[in-house]
């Protein structure tokens, strides 16, 4: 095999942020403690560099290159582009708290963008090794950045609980991977799909083998009943790292799922979408439902994204191109929520002040009432309520699963959507109808306050509009 | 009728545009924020007449159509239009509205600016969500006006707000969701979100009751119908004055308008299945309300109960079309019920407001809503005093008033559906006198009681002028309610057409013709 430079175009942008991260490694050496907003500079101009590399030579047909092993088409586009906007919300809205607590440090930014690569790299694979590879180095970052206020007890109690059982969550993915390469004879994804094909489900193994996928996947997703991760994680995390977990990586999961289950195992659907149909229901009853009694706002979303992987999950289910585009819509939306509801935690917490208690919130309308119409906005869009583009997210699922002739699980999902919408407002009543503790008025940065403002109007915007984005997601599964 | 410009999309749009500007400028000035919203409101409002002098009656086709395409990969359009039904709420929303800004005045001073912005959003949303012709847009709008109602009891409201405007969300928000997978199944059926598809969509008895049964759901609760509506009297009465008014004003019409435009069109036959359903419903409301609001002591919860009572003459006038139309055969009295519920739903528009912004005067001096506390206001308070007594013969339905013709027709067209139906409907008459002229006679009559109603001072100026202009409307309608039902006319008759033919008939008649 002849390697040809050209086939490394598609892989440029991937390329572009593993330069960046070791040119930030390395500038950080060089970095006396009172110049690391440098590194700051240096990720956020990074990564728009990388925004346009991929926005170049995105675009156009199919590709697969690298042996097969890596492909580009236009739902990596999309999804890439959609993973690095959120990683640069990430740093804007996370500029402040982590210069108040000397973490601006140059490993913050490594890691993170290490995980951008491992996530890349996931929305890109043909083939199962490269996804693999791609996952572990998304989850060994995130592990990292979990622990990374070394001297925090929870922190560190997170990042082993998140470790361990992400860890049994990536060996059991990897077993199933190894069966369906025993079953197959290939790891890559367009021959699997063709063996695949060939068996169907009269392959005891194959069948064994997508079992332990799907629990692979649900534990990534953090679908119940393998969420148990979650909810820790999101407490004991510093709160940017939460801001990054809760957000793209969801993005990222939903190219795992797709990669594996469309690309890899589409024969199989009848399978899979009975197990899918469990977890999607579970999921949004166990999020939803628990996520009433929660006190601490952290774990509150933390179901709360639970909850939303049902709905996620509900669209793969559809199993047809509108479907996927709707569940890629949805993944994509709920990152953009995610990160404006984490991110305005990230921004009000000060120093030797995590914001983590639902009262804190108390009174936000009084102290902001612009912060306070963006998290409004934010909440109302999970919710599903119209205008926002939670809405439409939810309809588009709603549509794709009463398509396929599953009204009863529409209805299910919206009667869950109901007994989510208390825990939602609940936070609007917090910040608009209660009285402050604190009164003084929130001190924000620029840069902050113009991310937060661009993530909440992008939410009304999208809702009012969402032929946009949906265009996009449609032409990715033509 | 073709327009030169978009009289729909301003009159939406402009209050919306209106009240993000007030927002935008905070409180610093409440007084330009306060005289901003008004001209806006006020601006709409005129926009809004556009609709009227220029509406043509003669017709029950979609008038002053906008077509834009929205979301064209699953073909939902932004698509507005108005026919005789819709154009009477349409104005009625744009007129309560300026009202409700006037009397919010002076008395809001926590956060002017946020409240006066709340109303003019919600006023172009309501506007919408009759003007919507596509089902998403529709939905889309219904779901929308929660939000700010949502904030203006939550913020702006009485000691037990949050349980009330939670409550309220919820309630809303759980009926509609049902109608929105029922729009969405319509949608895979006739491949297209326009409403004017839906009505002509066959469909077969059993996905009639079903979607029925959502639509239900989803209008009963806003209606509000027995026995889904206990958020009512919790949020009228927690809500600022201004919150109740369009509560009972305008978003209640919007269930009635759900019926006219959903119900009855798109699912002919299980409404006719299951009018049963809701006549009974619509008595029981008008009859047991009826007691429950005589015992009231919070004025509030009482005209919340007589706004449930009101309503139930609305939905028992469009419902008892199929009774009539087994018994007599004739379309006249159809006819005459619905154009009576409408006129029930804008006379109760009137009423309603005017009994709410009655207690707000009242609420604003003594800061209590319990009958007990006043007494004898007539004679600290006589203009107003006037005025109360006045509003309160229309809500039980005087003649000469607008209560009497929307309740009269009603109880005329069921003389021809059931007798009994008549004489249930009827009890109104004195049942609805009794609760109102006994708050009435234990308010506004008798001698001072306390000190605090000694020492009342009269209304003032901006506060006659909001109840005026309302006596003015109440009686003009009672007296001359010929316009309004023009208007409408086309409309009724054609939808009264449309109910007449079973949307079933069109198979087994195919089979018919083969030899």
């Amino acid at each position: 095999m002849t390697f040809d430079y050209a086939h490394l175009i598609p892989v440029v942008p991937e390329i572009a942020v593993l330069v960046l991260a070791s040119t930030l490694l390395l500038v950080d050496l060089w970095l006396k403690d009172r110049e690391k907003g440098i590194n700051h500079v240096i990720a956020v101009l990074g990564l728009l560099i990388v925004i346009g590399l991929t926005g170049l030579v995105g675009g156009g047909e199919r590709e697969i290159v690298l042996g097969g092993t890596y492909v580009r088409d236009p739902m990596s586009d999309l999804l890439k582009i959609a993973i690095l906007l959120i990683s640069l919300l990430t740093f804007v809205y996370s500029r402040d708290y982590l210069r108040d607590r000397q973490m601006m440090v140059g490993e913050f930014y490594v890691l993170t963008l290490f995980a951008v690569l491992g996530m890349m790299v996931m929305v890109s694979a043909n083939s199962f090794l490269t996804l693999y590879l791609g996952l572990e180095l998304l989850a060994l970052s995130l592990y990292t950045l979990v622990a990374f206020d070394r001297d925090s007890p929870t922190g560190a109690e997170a990042a082993m609980k998140y470790f361990v059982l992400g860890a049994l969550g990536s060996g059991l993915l990897l077993y199933g991977l190894s069966m369906l390469y025993g079953a197959t004879g290939s790891l890559e994804l367009g021959a699997v799909a063709g063996a695949v094909a060939l068996q169907g489900a009269t392959n005891q193994v194959l069948v064994f083998g997508l079992v332990f996928v799907v629990i692979g996947i649900g534990f990534k997703f953090g679908a119940v009943p393998f969420h148990m991760w979650v909810p820790d994680t999101y407490q004991g995390a510093p709160n940017p790292v939460v801001l990054f977990l809760g957000s793209a990586p969801k993005i990222a999961a939903f190219a795992l799922a797709f990669r594996l289950l469309v690309d890899g195992l589409g024969a199989l659907h009848a399978e899979w979408q009975g197990m899918l149909i469990i977890l999607a229901v579970i999921s949004m009853a166990v999020g939803n439902i628990v996520a009433i009694a929660q006190t601490n706002i952290k774990r509150m979303l933390a179901y709360s994204t639970i909850s939303h992987v049902g709905f996620i999950f509900l669209g793969l289910i559809g199993g047809n191109a509108e479907a996927y585009s709707a569940a890629m819509f949805y993944a994509i939306v709920y990152a953009l929520m995610a990160a404006g509801g984490f991110g305005l935690l990230v921004m009000m917490s000060r120093e030797g002040f995590e914001v983590e208690r639902l009262e804190d919130l108390k009174g936000l309308n009084e102290r902001d009432s612009w912060q306070a119409a963006m998290m409004a906005l934010i909440m109302f869009s999970m919710a599903g309520v119209p205008p926002t583009v939670g809405f439409m997210a939810k309809l588009l699922v709603l549509e794709a699963v009463i398509s396929v002739g599953l009204w009863w699980l529409a209805l299910v999902a919206v009667f869950f959507s109901i007994i989510g919408a208390f825990y939602y407002l609940r936070v609007i009543k917090i910040m608009y109808f209660d009285k402050p503790e604190i009164i003084e008025p929130l001190v924000l940065g620029t840069g902050a306050r113009l991310a937060s403002s661009i993530n909440g109007l992008a939410i009304l915007f999208l809702g009012l509009f969402p032929a946009i984005l949906l265009a996009y997601c449609q032409a990715a599964f033509v | 009728m073709h327009f030169a410009i978009p009289v729909l999309s301003l009159t939406i749009w402009l209050p919306i545009i209106g009240g993000l500007a007030v927002l935008a400028s905070g409180d610093k000035a409440p007084n330009i924020s306060r005289w901003v919203a008004l001209s806006f409101s006020v601006l709409a409002f005129l926009v809004s007449l556009l609709l009227w002098t220029g509406f043509d009656a003669s017709t029950a086709q979609m008038q002053f159509v906008e077509r834009a395409p929205w979301i064209p990969s699953f073909n939902a359009w932004y698509h507005l239009g108005v026919d005789g039904i819709s154009m009477p709420l349409i104005i009625l929303t744009t007129f309560i509205t300026i009202l409700v800004l006037i009397s919010g005045w002076e008395v809001i001073s926590y956060k002017p600016s946020q409240y006066m912005a709340a109303f003019l959003i919600m006023e172009g949303v309501m506007v919408g969500v009759f003007s919507a012709l596509d089902a998403i847009l529709f939905y889309v709008f219904w779901e929308a006006m929660l939000i700010p109602m949502f904030i203006i009891i939550g913020v702006w409201g009485g000691p037990k707000r949050v349980y009330a405007t939670i409550k309220f969300f919820l309630y809303t928000f759980f009926g509609s969701v049902f109608m929105l997978v029922a729009l969405i199944y319509m949608y895979f059926k006739s491949g297209s979100y326009s409403i004017l598809d839906f009505q002509a969509l066959p469909l077969s008895l059993t996905e009639q009751i079903w979607i029925f049964l959502a639509f239900l759901a989803a209008f009963a609760v806003k209606v509000p119908m027995w026995p889904v509506h206990t958020w009512l009297p919790d949020a009228h009465v927690e809500a600022p004055t201004g919150g109740s008014v369009i509560l009972a004003a305008i978003m209640l019409k919007i269930g009635g308008y759900g019926f006219l435009r959903f119900s009855l069109p798109i699912t002919p036959d299980a409404s006719a299945t299951l009018d049963w359903l809701v006549i009974a419903m619509s008595l029981i409301a008008v009859v047991y309300i009826g007691f429950v609001a005589l015992v009231q002591q919070d004025m509030k919860k009482l005209i919340a109960y007589s706004s449930i009572a009101h309503m139930g003459f609305v939905t028992l006038g469009f419902f008892i079309a199929f009774s009539i139309f087994a018994r007599a055969g004739a379309t006249g009295g159809v006819v005459m019920g619905m154009e009576g519920g409408m006129v029930q739903m804008v006379s109760h528009g009137f009423v309603s407001a005017a009994m709410f912004l009655c207690v707000g005067v009242l609420y604003d001096r003594l800061h209590s809503r319990e009958i007990s506390t006043y007494g004898g206001v007539i004679h600290t308070m006589p203009v107003f005093g006037a005025l109360m007594v006045f509003f309160a013969m229309a809500n039980a339905g005087l003649p000469g008033t607008s209560g009497f013709v929307g309740e009269f027709m009603v109880i005329l067209a069921s003389f021809q559906a059931d007798f009994w139906y008549a004489f249930l409907a009827a009890t109104t008459l004195i049942l609805g006198a009794a609760y109102t002229l006994w708050m009435v006679k234990r308010v506004v009559y008798g001698p001072v009681t306390s000190e605090k109603v000694a020492g009342l001072q009269d209304a003032n100026g901006r506060e006659l002028l909001v109840l005026g202009i309302l006596a003015v409307a109440v009686l003009a309608l009672g007296l001359w309610p010929a316009p309004l039902v023009e208007v409408m006319d086309a409309s009724i008759q054609n939808l009264v057409q449309h109910l007449a033919v079973s949307k079933l008939a069109v198979a087994p008649a195919a089979v018919a013709v083969l030899p």
